[in-house]
């Protein structure tokens, strides 16, 4: 069996007195899609967010290849981790977000080139030329000196795959990023989200809505409900087959809400 | 009283020299005022509360006293404070008076600039893992100051307008100039007008100069869509 590189030990996250995540455990090996489905206000965000470290947990363990994300060894002793330790960690971790995030006030070619330039250090010009590569992947060629502005949704949420594939994660994280697209620029970032799936030795977590999909590209799919994973499994065994009640009223809805 | 054409021409040359004094006392209390202001910003957001509410509590103290009481104690007042007291010359006493005074106005307008910046921001910067000094500079930053240049520019022009107050200190600028002139030769209407004139001269071009930035920087990025 190959080890982990993401682990979740008993994670807990409360926001004031709402407790969203109730004990997640949840291992990830390397190069495994796994899709997060449940209602809103479930966590499922919550999880991914976590991993980001755009929240901390509070209580449990979170750990990438082993390491403990939110506490750092010195000597025998434990501390809570610095921007060092966290730093050190994140690079494994890539994200898209619902909403895009772009940088406004950089073109999209800057935006890809900003990471990979000022945080690996890297040449400006091998950088660029990645950059560019990356964006004709995207299907964005032709709009590399555009502003954010200036491109649609679907466009925008494509430059912003391109912009967290620059630092060549082991995980990326996709948080509902179809949620905030018409329904006529979904196909297209799900096209790219399917080549990435299927060409790539990423781990990938999904959170998403988009049920079809994730049937199609998923090794495994979570259901969560008020803050645990209720049941998980196999797409085909989940989506087609659902065992518990909650997920198959969950899914009834979902259906015939389309 | 009657107009003098001949002392209101007399009386430019004069005045034209204390304009220069008057500009780079502008210019090096704005400096100070700029720079100052992140000062604010940032000890303001520091997480541990007593330092916080400090800061908080004397950029407060700055902004709600007048300038010119606060230019009085820096240079009668403060010298005269054992072990801390320093005596500074007028214009020493004058940048940093005016300076810090106006540098708790600065400080108010980058903190409006810099929380109007979307949190989906920091987050896509830790996403890619920038450090702290790179989201600020990089980020958030170039993202924050553009939309106040406008306001910026303002408080320039107002600072401008309130240099004056250091000739009670014995700045020899414009307005120390028309002043002993006036008390010399009887004759206030003419030397005050110019200073008048000076001031309005340089006010108004340096407001058009404001507008044309402004419009720059916003055609940088739309704002309209900016969150995005």
């Amino acid at each position: 069996m190959v080890a982990p590189i993401v682990q979740y030990k008993n994670v807990r996250k409360a926001f004031g007195d709402v407790e969203v995540l109730r004990g997640i455990n949840l291992d990830i090996t390397p190069g495994e899609k796994v899709a997060l489905i449940g209602p809103s206000g479930s966590g499922k965000t919550t999880i991914i967010r976590l991993l980001m470290t755009l929240e901390e947990p509070s209580s449990g363990v979170i750990e990438v290849n082993g390491e403990n994300l939110w506490q750092m060894k010195k000597g025998n002793k434990t501390f809570p981790a610095d921007e060092k330790h966290l730093r050190a960690i994140r690079g494994d971790i890539g994200m898209v977000f619902q909403h895009f995030n772009l940088f406004p006030h950089m073109t999209i070619l800057e935006n890809c080139m900003l990471a990979p330039t000022i945080v690996k250090k890297k040449e400006k010009a091998t950088v660029r030329a990645t950059a560019l590569e990356m964006l004709d992947k995207v299907g964005l060629a032709d709009k590399v000196d555009l502003y954010p502005s200036q491109l649609s949704g679907g466009q925008k949420q494509r430059v912003a795959m391109a912009r967290a594939l620059m630092m060549k994660p082991k995980v990326m994280l996709f948080d509902e990023v179809t949620s905030a697209l018409d329904p006529e620029l979904v196909g297209e970032v799900l096209e790219v989200i399917r080549d990435l799936a299927k060409s790539g030795e990423m781990a990938m977590i999904l959170v998403t809505h988009e049920m079809d999909f994730a049937l199609d590209i998923a090794d495994r799919v979570l259901f969560l409900n008020e803050g645990v994973i209720e049941e998980e499994g196999h797409p085909e065994e989940i989506l087609v087959n659902p065992k518990s009640e909650r997920l198959q009223e969950f899914l009834s809805r979902f259906t015939s809400s389309r | 009283m009657t107009w003098s054409w001949d002392v209101f021409f007399n009386v430019i040359p004069l005045i034209f020299k204390g304009l220069w004094i008057t500009l780079g006392l502008t210019i090096a209390c704005y400096a100070f005022a700029m720079v100052f202001g992140f000062f604010w910003v940032f000890m303001s957001r520091i997480p541990w509360k007593p330092v916080n509410w400090l800061f908080r509590w004397l950029a407060e103290f700055i902004r709600s006293t007048p300038p010119l009481v606060q230019l009085f104690f820096i240079y009668y007042a403060w010298p005269s404070i054992p072990v801390i007291g320093v005596a500074l010359n007028p214009f020493a006493a004058a940048i940093l008076g005016l300076g810090l005074h106006f540098s708790t106005y600065t400080s108010e307008v980058y903190r409006s600039g810099i929380e109007s910046v979307e949190k989906g921001q920091w987050e896509a910067a830790t996403a890619l893992n920038l450090s702290t000094k790179q989201k600020w500079l990089h980020i958030i930053l170039p993202q924050a100051i553009p939309p106040t240049i406008p306001m910026l520019g303002n408080y320039l022009i107002i600072m401008f307008k309130e240099v004056p107050l250091a000739s009670t200190i014995g700045v020899v600028a414009m307005l120390h100039i028309a002043n002993d002139y006036g008390a010399q030769y009887y004759k206030f209407v003419e030397p005050l007008t110019v200073v008048a004139l000076f001031f309005l001269l340089l006010s108004y071009p340096s407001a058009l100069l404001i507008r044309k930035l402004e419009k720059k920087y916003n055609r940088r990025f739309d704002k309209r869509t900016a969150t995005l």
